[in-house]
């Protein structure tokens, strides 16, 4: 078989000037097909018994025709994914600056005693008396929660922040029921600057959102708030530190001004890394707040989750947190599942089985390493590193607001001012510089956003050469004499800018034999 | 503390590159009530990683892996073999640790499996787009019905009474709160249901499960087409997704909405978490779908790459107006899904399909013989229900202190109901084997 087929790399192209190679190869780059055109009948990666012959009973449904999928053999299989992963930047490979996103060290002792017989391979239904250390386990890391956050509950259950969000707003929306005020309260205030989620959580549970405008100096302007709250307010969605990587000065006065008004206060607890160990949510007067165990605790990304989302909550809410409930009864755990007597009133069920456990184990490994003498610590790097960076890029990039910042550093674009260069354009030519770029265009309330967290994880010599690179491209496109490469980035990644109003206008969603742009163009 | 690279050296040349005295200074937004003289009181400090791996040891040892006992255990989540290149892939850094692919320069490896993934889980349904994985089956069985919800315009979605039962349950806790009605069936430990008769011009759609919780493998050709006669749409949930290598896939008996749990391929038990969840519609309802969508497309010097698509559906964009509120999925159980799914290929998927249900074949067999004991099902996959002569729950429990785990008593999943109060769900995939088999039948005599 002719490896090149299947493939375009080889293809002299129309703007490119680089040389070509015969297999489209450059050196550790290698193009790769997808494994549906790799595939051969009589292949298979894995060694299978034949089955016994039974009595079939399958009620006639037997499935007939070929599924269609390809046949390989093992070593194809491995160096088909090896040559996938060498296509992705990672947090292993450098700074990884995405701001919102806590892309910090991933420690490996994580995912070893994840795997650990006896926690890595239970069953969720296995009877509770052969699991007592799993829901142990379960128990110190909600122990921890509460205990970091100064919360008397937490609902471990949710599968990632947003569904953490949509745990939290339900259970405002039963405390609005038990005080029969849920059919008036129907407003959700949230700053322009909030997360996405949350405006789309407030609406899927039929709630109306209201804006709140920030001030000049980026954090939620009291009097506007004020005068939005009121009997048909249910609640507050804060981010604190906020979206802009701000702490909410007036905190204090705005939980108090949301409680007088019998409003609940939602915190977005996405940028709880800036934080932890230093301040406790609850001294700040929050109703709940979700906890992306994947930001702040260290559970992988994993190219786009799975992650987990436990919602602490205050007493207030604490008696509607859905099954399952942990509990111990005497000297035993137990889960008190759907239908049985606790102490409150369930929400109901968000998720099968008992949450994210994986991301449970890893989250609790990466927080006893920490201490809590280490997780201050952490915050504060965190911290020191994000306001190192807005003081070394402060005179030729322009900060969004005046610092001191939290754990992220926002710019906006007004630094590219008639260069030419967009915020895009800055960010895909730092793809070249060997980085992933930072958050663009978000938050939305700043023109041209750049936000860039870079974690407690990078040593201070890597952080120097990050900010020389991002130095050297402001003058670059300051310079204007070099628009035309930026527009041109980035060139030495796996693949130049792809057509983004091409995919989404002819969608192709799924490998046909007949069906791609490149077939067509040949 | 070993994760942190700054010294104290550094730390002082930071603070005072930024201008201030101490770190304590940039915290200096926050209200003086809310600040902490020192640590959080009351946990302990940082342990090196013998000492946390130790403590993980002592958790696990008080837990009885299924690894060491013979397991009969399914309802939802099944323990099937992981090839070892499966654990491998994923734990490559360049896949752990890194994000959505929101620069698709840089991520075209993700791009590419999750591109496979989607193409993969199509021909496994038979349907015509997926798309890049949700949190877990149950949560996706409740976006099913919220799409359903927003396509028909109709707010009542019928529940058989074959769906499991937690899926059920969270169906009807977001229908509580985001305003719409679940109608359930009752528990149909026999496999008679008959949901045509209750469509109506008002049913959204109607919920099956196959094969059902109970294990039984039902033909839903009819279901589907009484469905669209009264404009509502069929979704078919399967919580075994290895069945699909023999069974009629639910593309081919009219479904509109797939939804699978995707543990049993690539993904390990892990007490009940991170899995997988797969999403499978027709093209026409494409643009109605929750999740991430990868797209094919072309890159500035014309070759292929894949980005993500028809992004205007979803939160970041659209806010409120979104499809759903979801941001992360399930993108590393996604890839463990692949790769496995890769390794097994035609070949592979099929004849691990029959093995399970062969070995579950061996098993109902020698479960029916015991005095007293009858398995309901004419059909099955590698689960079936049993009628015990006693209650369920307590022989479960007496086998578990013989260490053997004999399989999941249905009144755990419905509690409070007399009728099922016996019954008992026993699942044997291709990690069965007759010396397990052995001490389960021995050890059931004994305790019935």
């Amino acid at each position: 078989m002719d490896r090149s087929q299947g493939r375009t790399g080889g293809i002299a192209s129309g703007t490119s000037t680089e040389p070509t190679t015969f297999t489209g190869n450059r050196a550790l780059q290698i193009e790769e097909p997808l494994i549906f055109e790799m595939g051969q009948p009589g292949r298979c990666a894995v060694d299978l018994p034949e089955p016994p012959k039974v009595k079939e009973r399958l009620n006639g449904l037997r499935r007939a025709g070929e599924i269609g999928l390809p046949g390989l053999a093992e070593p194809q299989v491995v160096q088909h994914y090896t040559r996938l992963s060498q296509k992705n930047y990672a947090i292993d490979m450098g700074v990884y600056p995405l701001g919102s996103c806590t892309m910090k060290h991933n420690p490996r002792i994580n995912e070893k005693v994840a795997r650990l017989p006896g926690i890595g391979d239970l069953h969720p239904l296995q009877p509770v008396s052969t699991v007592q250390g799993a829901l142990e386990l379960i128990d110190r890391l909600a122990h921890w929660l509460k205990t970091l956050t100064g919360m008397p509950a937490v609902a471990m259950s949710p599968a990632a922040g947003a569904h953490g969000e949509m745990c939290g707003m339900m259970a405002i929306a039963a405390a609005l029921d038990a005080r029969g005020e849920r059919v008036r309260r129907k407003i959700v205030l949230a700053p322009e600057s909030a997360h996405g989620t949350n405006p789309a959580t407030a609406a899927a549970l039929g709630f109306t959102v209201k804006p709140i405008p920030a001030n000049e100096r980026g954090r939620v302007d009291l009097a506007a708030l004020k005068a939005a709250l009121g009997p048909d307010v249910a609640a507050i969605m804060l981010t604190n530190p906020n979206t802009c990587g701000l702490f909410e000065s007036e905190i204090v006065e705005i939980s108090k001004a949301v409680h007088d008004a019998g409003a609940y206060f939602y915190c977005d607890g996405a940028n709880f890394n800036a934080i932890v160990g230093r301040v406790r949510p609850g001294d700040l007067g929050v109703d709940c707040m979700h906890i992306n165990l994947h930001k702040t605790f260290s559970t992988p990304h994993g190219g786009g989750g799975p992650g987990a989302g436990p919602v602490v909550l205050s007493a207030a809410l604490a008696p509607y947190a859905p099954y399952p409930w942990i509990v111990k009864q005497g000297d035993a755990w137990t889960v008190a599942e759907d239908g049985a007597a606790v102490d409150g009133k369930p929400l109901g069920r968000l998720k099968a089985f008992h949450g994210q456990m994986g991301m449970f184990t890893r989250a609790l490994a990466y927080i006893m390493s920490h201490g809590a003498d280490g997780l201050k610590q952490a915050a504060e790097d965190a911290v020191l590193s994000a306001n190192y960076v807005m003081a070394a890029l402060g005179d030729i990039m322009t900060p969004a607001f005046d610092g001191p910042c939290m754990h992220e550093a926002l710019f906006d674009d007004s630094f590219l001012k008639d260069t030419g260069v967009s915020t895009l354009d800055f960010a895909k030519a730092m793809i070249d510089e060997g980085y992933h770029p930072m958050t663009m265009y978000f938050p939305l309330v700043v023109h041209g956003a750049m936000l860039i967290e870079p974690t407690e994880s990078v040593a201070k010599e890597d952080l120097d050469q990050f900010i020389g690179a991002l130095r050297s491209l402001a003058e670059r496109a300051k310079s204007g004499t070099a628009v035309e490469d930026f527009k041109a980035a980035p060139r030495f990644a796996p693949r130049r800018r792809l057509d983004e109003t091409l995919a989404a206008r002819k969608p192709i969603l799924r490998w046909r034999p007949t069906n791609s742009f490149k077939q067509a163009a040949e | 503390m070993r994760y942190l690279p700054l010294t104290e050296v550094d730390r002082r040349d930071m603070l005072t590159k930024i201008g201030v005295r101490s770190v304590d200074e940039l915290f200096k937004d926050v209200p003086l009530s809310a600040r902490l003289g020192a640590k959080v009181a009351g946990l302990p400090d940082h342990q090196g990683e013998l000492e946390v791996e130790r403590a993980f040891q002592a958790y696990a040892a008080r837990n009885l892996s299924p690894a060491s006992a013979p397991s009969f255990l399914g309802a939802g989540a099944y323990r099937h073999h992981v090839p070892a290149t499966v654990d491998y892939m994923i734990q490559r850094g360049e896949f752990l640790t890194s994000y959505t692919p929101y620069q698709p320069e840089i991520t075209q490896g993700t791009l590419q499996y999750l591109f496979e993934f989607q193409t993969q889980i199509t021909l496994l349904t038979a349907m015509e787009v997926a798309n890049a994985s949700m949190y877990d089956g149950s949560t996706g069985a409740s976006e099913a019905v919220l799409m359903a919800n927003r396509i028909t315009r109709r707010s009542k979605a019928l529940l058989s009474g074959g769906l499991h039962p937690q899926y059920r349950r969270i169906i009807e806790t977001t229908g509580h709160w985001q305003g719409f009605s679940a109608v359930s069936g009752k528990p149909d430990a026999e496999g008679l249901e008959d949901l045509i008769a209750a469509v109506d011009k008002e049913t959204s759609c109607v919920v099956v499960q196959n094969p059902s919780f109970f294990g039984h493998l039902r033909d839903f050709g009819k279901l589907a087409e009484a469905c669209h006669a009264a404009g509502a749409l069929l979704v078919v949930v399967v919580t075994e997704v290895i069945s699909l290598g023999l069974i009629k896939p639910p593309g081919e008996m009219g479904a509109d909405i797939v939804v699978c749990e995707g543990q049993s391929i690539g993904n390990g038990l892990g007490f009940g978490g991170p899995y997988v969840g797969l999403f499978a519609t027709r093209d026409k309802y494409m643009r109605q779908m929750p999740g991430r969508l990868v797209g094919e497309t072309v890159d500035a010097d014309g070759k292929r790459g894949f980005v993500l698509t028809l992004s205007t559906r979803e939160q970041h964009i659209r806010r409120e107006k979104a499809t759903s509120n979801i941001c992360t999925n399930a993108g590393l159980c996604a890839l463990a899904f692949t790769v496995h799914l890769t390794l097994l290929g035609e070949a592979g998927f099929r004849r691990l399909a029959e093995l399970n249900h062969a070995k579950a074949s061996e098993l109902a067999d020698r479960v029916a013989a015991l005095p007293g004991v009858s398995v309901l099902n004419d059909s099955f996959f590698n689960e079936f229900t049993v009628r015990l002569p006693k209650p369920a729950a307590p022989v479960v429990e007496a086998l578990a202190a013989k260490r053997i785990l004999a399989g999941v008593p249905v009144s755990r999943l419905i509690p409070g109901d007399k009728s099922v109060e016996n019954l008992l769900l026993m699942a044997a995939t291709e990690t069965a084997t007759e010396q397990g088999m052995d001490p389960l039948i021995a050890g059931l005599k004994e305790v019935l």
